[in-house]
């Protein structure tokens, strides 16, 4: 072991420097997020000076989207997983007819271009109320979250042993008792990938914030970072302050949950 | 019926009643808008559609229009280059991380996984960061440029028209590599180790042992990775609205961006729902080759 550690010091220097490398804008990032207002022809390297200003004027134009970005995720989360858990393990467990088609139509929506969706969803939203709303906006983002759960947990669900199942229905109880209070427990890290995944790709949803919203009343931080692009090129503190707080959920969750994001990336949630 | 076909009924209904609420949502958020697009395809749509409910049909007219006008070849170029140039890219990049995380180093879990950072930021952030990085004029990368002597103007990232195309593949190659690690590390991780201690009794040297031990056993990975990296660069829109916005003078639009900007944009919704409609054929070309791609690597 210690023969293998000082074999691989010289790869670790390496890897840091690309790592380094590769996670320099989101240095920059904060690095600009930090100067003070105003300063956009000179950019310092270091921000020895680090000047809060950025966030205080972000915080003022943009807290409400970042709250709205919040609520979006988690509704999109609560609806996303339990449309899927069933439906995973239905999929993964019963011998039902069809099953295969409901499958194939999963594969199906990972091919199917967000503009189409909105598309579609554009005229169907306004006539049925939906532009501007919360449920509009969690029912649309789902469409990344509810394939991507029902793929994930299926393949988890297949590998549940079928002895703590038949066990479960020995003792008496039916398929909802089972799915219940046996299936969902021992899922319970592909629901936590399923959950990571859904949240961020509803935190980062930006076409259907662009399409489905017409008015500032419900508007995500994705496209409340967009429009300060367009409106406000002379303040990049407070632009970048709103990229750092809106790069969080992503940090943190990476940080925090490592394993199941981890999982979630390779699609692999058995081991 | 009889009783025990009446609670096999039963218990068939009740296992189906598990799928029906997600096949509904599928059926309404995928099912309904490819149909409602091919029928929006041919309909006129304009800025008063949505108020007085007129959009009358109008046959292929939509398709004819966009696929007659000047911007068609143009975006559908941009698009070839702008996939095959991001997954090129992210591809070699990707397969060169994944080789060197394979070595066990201290750290080199951590080092992985931070790496995927990239990958789970929003792309409106990461091309917001990017756009104020390429910034000709008080951008760092121009600055860097300048410090090293290696430019003395700067380059116009975002402005000149081949620059900026090049950097909107930069970015997206960028946000693409810690997906290509991820794959094609756990690929090479299921590559048998006995295999390489082989090929070394053999004689092979690292090159010799890449060539005939790893590539041949990490070409189903391979293919599947390459497909679904083409499936998502074809429909990239973030990262291009945000970074140039499909400019300078329409350089950097794909069949993408002008799907979105003929509907949303310029009301007519019946031509983006053809120029998407594009889009879905690309797609699904795709979809047959990752599938077919799929059935191979799961033979292996």
């Amino acid at each position: 072991m210690k023969r293998a550690q000082g074999r691989g010091r010289p790869s670790t220097v390496v890897g840091i420097a690309l790592l380094a490398l590769m996670l320099f804008p989101v240095y920059w990032m904060v690095n600009a997020s930090l100067q003070p207002a105003g300063n956009t022809l000179r950019g310092d390297w270091f921000p020895l000076h680090p000047d809060l200003s950025g966030y205080v004027t972000a915080l003022r134009d943009q807290g409400r989207n970042l709250v709205t970005s919040l609520v979006v995720a988690l509704g999109s989360v609560a609806l996303s997983l339990s449309l899927a858990a069933p439906a995973a393990y239905a999929l993964a467990r019963f011998p039902l007819r069809g099953a295969n088609l409901v499958l194939f139509g999963i594969l199906i929506t990972q091919m199917v271009p967000g503009v189409v969706v909105a598309n579609a969803l554009y005229s169907a939203y306004n006539d049925l109320g939906l532009l501007n709303s919360y449920l509009g906006l969690i029912l649309a983002d789902s469409t990344a979250g509810v394939p991507f759960a029902i793929i994930i947990m299926r393949s988890f669900m297949r590998s549940i042993p079928r002895e703590i199942i038949e066990a479960a229905r020995v003792d008496g109880a039916g398929t909802m008792r089972v799915f219940r209070s046996v299936v969902l427990p021992v899922s319970r890290n592909a629901l936590i990938t399923a959950a990571v995944f859904t949240f961020l790709f509803t935190w980062s949803d930006f076409l259907f914030a662009l399409t489905l919203t017409t008015t500032n009343a419900v508007r995500p931080i994705t496209l409340g970072i967009y429009q300060y692009i367009g409106a406000h090129t002379n303040q990049w503190n407070a632009i970048m302050a709103t990229t750092v707080m809106a790069a969080v959920p992503a940090a943190v969750l990476l940080v925090v949950a490592q394993r199941y994001v981890t999982a979630g990336a390779t699609g692999d949630t058995t081991k | 019926m009889t009783d025990p076909a009446r609670a096999r009924f039963r218990e068939r209904l009740a296992q189906w009643m598990f799928i029906v609420p997600a096949a509904t949502y599928l059926l309404l958020f995928f099912g309904y808008p490819i149909v409602k697009n091919i029928v929006m395809s041919l309909q006129q749509y304009t800025t008063t559609t949505f108020y007085t409910g007129a959009a009358p049909f109008v046959g292929l007219e939509n398709y004819s229009k966009i696929l007659a006008s000047d911007l068609f070849p143009r975006a559908l170029l941009t698009t070839v280059l702008f996939t095959a140039g991001s997954i090129c890219g992210q591809f070699v990049l990707g397969l060169a991380f994944a080789l060197f995380f394979q070595r066990r180093f201290p750290l080199g879990g951590v080092l992985r996984s931070l790496l995927l950072l990239p990958w789970l930021l929003p792309l409106v952030v990461s091309g917001t960061t990017w756009r104020w990085m390429l910034d000709p004029d008080t951008g760092v990368v121009n600055a860097a440029l300048r410090g090293l002597r290696l430019s003395s103007s700067g380059v116009p990232w975002l402005t000149g028209t081949s620059q900026a195309l090049v950097s909107v593949i930069l970015v997206n190659i960028w946000v693409g590599i810690p997906f290509n690690t991820a794959i094609l590390y756990g690929g090479l991780q299921d590559i048998p180790t006995h295999l390489y201690e082989a090929a070394k009794l053999d004689g092979a040297g690292p090159l010799a042992s890449f060539r005939h031990v790893t590539w041949p056993l990490l070409r189903p990975v391979v293919s599947v990775v390459l497909v679904l990296g083409a499936i998502y660069t074809v429909k990239v829109l973030d990262i291009i609205l945000v970074v140039t916005g499909g400019g300078p003078a329409g350089a950097t639009q794909t069949i993408a961006t002008q799907a979105y900007e003929l509907s949303f944009r310029q009301s007519e919704f019946g031509r983006g729902a053809a120029m998407s409609n594009v889009l879905v054929v690309v797609s699904l070309a795709f979809a047959i080759v990752y599938l077919r791609a799929n059935r191979r690597a799961r033979n292996l």
